[in-house]
């Protein structure tokens, strides 16, 4: 279990995550929205260790991560999968050897037992026969899908989505939530996505929580969200121009 | 209306020392900060797991082989250059072989390292800026923690140590570059004999001028490594920010490089 207790983080002077508060049961699938640069990413990366809260406690199974040195940390992460926003693929490294970095620099495994564990994992993201191909020769899509490979790899208990279906067509898009889904299923592990994609959060979701204004002021299933009264929420799962989210803009602009 | 101005002068003082000490303090911060990843770099150089060898010969390979023409073209015209420089002197007092012995003195203790530092800094210090300022942006860097890997060990290690092995290697390379430019200008345009010009190049050199010129290369190879290196990881703002990052570690890099070179030259000459 993931719980995030009141945690605050300050960049530059400015407030990103005021008193942030989110539990993430055990094999639950998390979806955190909210508008492009409310601290969504941040979030995540302080849910891995990336970052470090101002003040606030995260804790990983009851073990406060705040509070760990390094070595530890890299412990931790070895439970972790992570997909990037950008893929994060290592350009110099081709896609088996992206795929299996974590098992090469980590454990004693035999060329060929990695190798084999590569070609199930680009098989279960569909995507067989492209090992030897380099980062720059993929699209978008394909680059996202070989992240999730790599994300897998390590069989982690926990994966973190960074925006999976940003900067991708809607078909790749709806290809990422299959396997976002298929993924939860076959293995069973914890999952927080973060995006700004309704028809993607509404798919992966078994709840949803919106992040606003560095806070957490909402979270449901996706058919509590659906049907919410909070008007920030409703505007922006609704996509509206109107509504308290761009008059509360327009007043800070006009500050 | 004297006191309007004294006023006025008062506060333009306060705004040049403000200034100044704000350049200072952030030079100060600058130092701090490079001196700790220094630190970072020589602790997980020799902490268990070692780096993985494989790794640190392709950097060695990219920093030393890849540098060998670049390297032996400066070195070569440097040497000729330096050899015809010394003929329009020593011709007027008749001492044509000593040329043999200035371009071997001026190369190994001076010429040799420096512009060897300052090839590399602009080959290899560019390219490594570049590269890991790219890596930053495109948060590969932070996929590598996510990996638990450590990015210190994994990309700054490798070129760090590469450098401080092929830098000093390629001084001696050059070296001996130089003074084969020397020997082409002395032997074959000003006639000395190939006998004399070997005999003049070797016999008066001692063993201090080719340790003063290592020990110059083993400086400026650390330079160059942190600097490029702390400059690649702490690169922000995308495209344009690699593009700015990259051309301040070479300006620096060749600051510094100079200005250790003239620290360098002055304790060797009034304390060895």
């Amino acid at each position: 279990m993931i719980e995030i207790n009141n945690i605050h983080k300050v960049f530059h002077g400015k407030k990103v995550l005021k008193s942030v508060d989110l539990t993430v049961q055990t094999g639950e699938t998390m979806v955190v929205i909210g508008c492009s640069g409310c601290g969504k990413s941040v979030l995540l990366k302080h849910i891995i260790g990336l970052l470090k809260p101002d003040s606030g406690r995260i804790s990983i199974d009851k073990e406060d991560i705040t509070k760990m040195d390094e070595k530890q940390l890299r412990h931790l992460r070895m439970r972790f999968g992570m997909l990037f926003q950008s893929s994060a693929l290592f350009d110099s490294l081709n896609v088996a050897e992206n795929v299996a970095f974590s098992l090469m620099e980590h454990t004693d495994l035999d060329r060929k037992v990695i190798m084999h564990k590569v070609r199930s994992c680009l098989s279960l993201v569909g995507l067989s026969g492209i090992e030897h191909s380099m980062p720059s020769e993929l699209s978008g899509g394909m680059k996202k899908r070989v992240g999730l490979a790599r994300a897998i790899c390590v069989d982690p208990q926990i994966v973190l989505y960074d925006e999976p279906t940003t900067g991708i067509d809607p078909i790749m898009a709806d290809a990422i939530n299959d396997l976002i889904r298929d993924l939860q299923d076959k293995l069973k592990i914890t999952s927080i996505v973060v995006t700004h994609d309704m028809i993607s959060a509404y798919k992966v979701a078994d709840r949803i929580a919106m992040l606003y204004e560095g806070r957490i002021i909402e979270v449901g299933t996706p058919n509590q969200i659906k049907n919410t009264s909070n008007p920030v929420v409703k505007q922006f799962i609704t996509g509206a121009a109107e509504g308290p989210i761009t008059h509360r803009e327009a007043a800070l602009e006009e500050n | 209306m004297m006191h309007n101005v004294g006023k006025k002068i008062k506060h333009t003082q306060d705004k040049w020392f403000l200034k100044v000490g704000r350049g200072l303090s952030d030079f100060l911060i600058y130092i701090g900060k490079i001196s700790i990843l220094l630190g970072e770099t020589i602790r997980w150089t020799f902490s268990k797991p070692l780096v993985k060898r494989k790794h640190i010969f392709s950097q060695m390979a990219k920093v030393g082989v890849d540098s060998l023409p670049i390297v032996f073209l400066t070195a070569l015209f440097t040497g000729i250059v330096l050899a015809l420089q010394g003929a329009y002197q020593m011709q007027k007092i008749d001492a044509r072989a000593y040329i043999a012995n200035l371009v071997s003195l001026s190369m190994l203790r001076e010429l040799g390292p420096v512009l060897t530092a300052l090839v590399v800094a602009g080959r290899i210090g560019a390219s490594i800026t570049a590269e890991l300022g790219t890596m930053r942006v495109t948060e590969q860097i932070d996929a590598l923690e996510t990996l638990a890997t450590n990015p210190i060990k994994y990309l700054i290690v490798p070129r760090f140590v590469a450098i401080m092995i092929m830098l000093p290697l390629l001084t001696i390379y050059a070296d001996l570059i130089g003074i084969m430019g020397g020997y082409i200008v002395g032997v074959f345009k000003l006639g000395i004999g190939s006998r004399v010009y070997m005999n003049m190049t070797f016999d008066p050199l001692v063993i201090k001028d080719f340790l003063t010129g290592i020990a110059k290369s083993i400086c400026f190879a650390a330079l160059i490594g942190i600097i490029s290196c702390y400059q690649g990881f702490a690169t922000e703002g995308g495209a344009e920010g690699v593009g700015r990052f990259t051309t301040f570690s070479v300006v620096l890099s060749f600051i510094m490089i100079i200005a250790a070179d003239c620290v360098f030259t002055a304790l060797f000459f009034f304390a060895f």
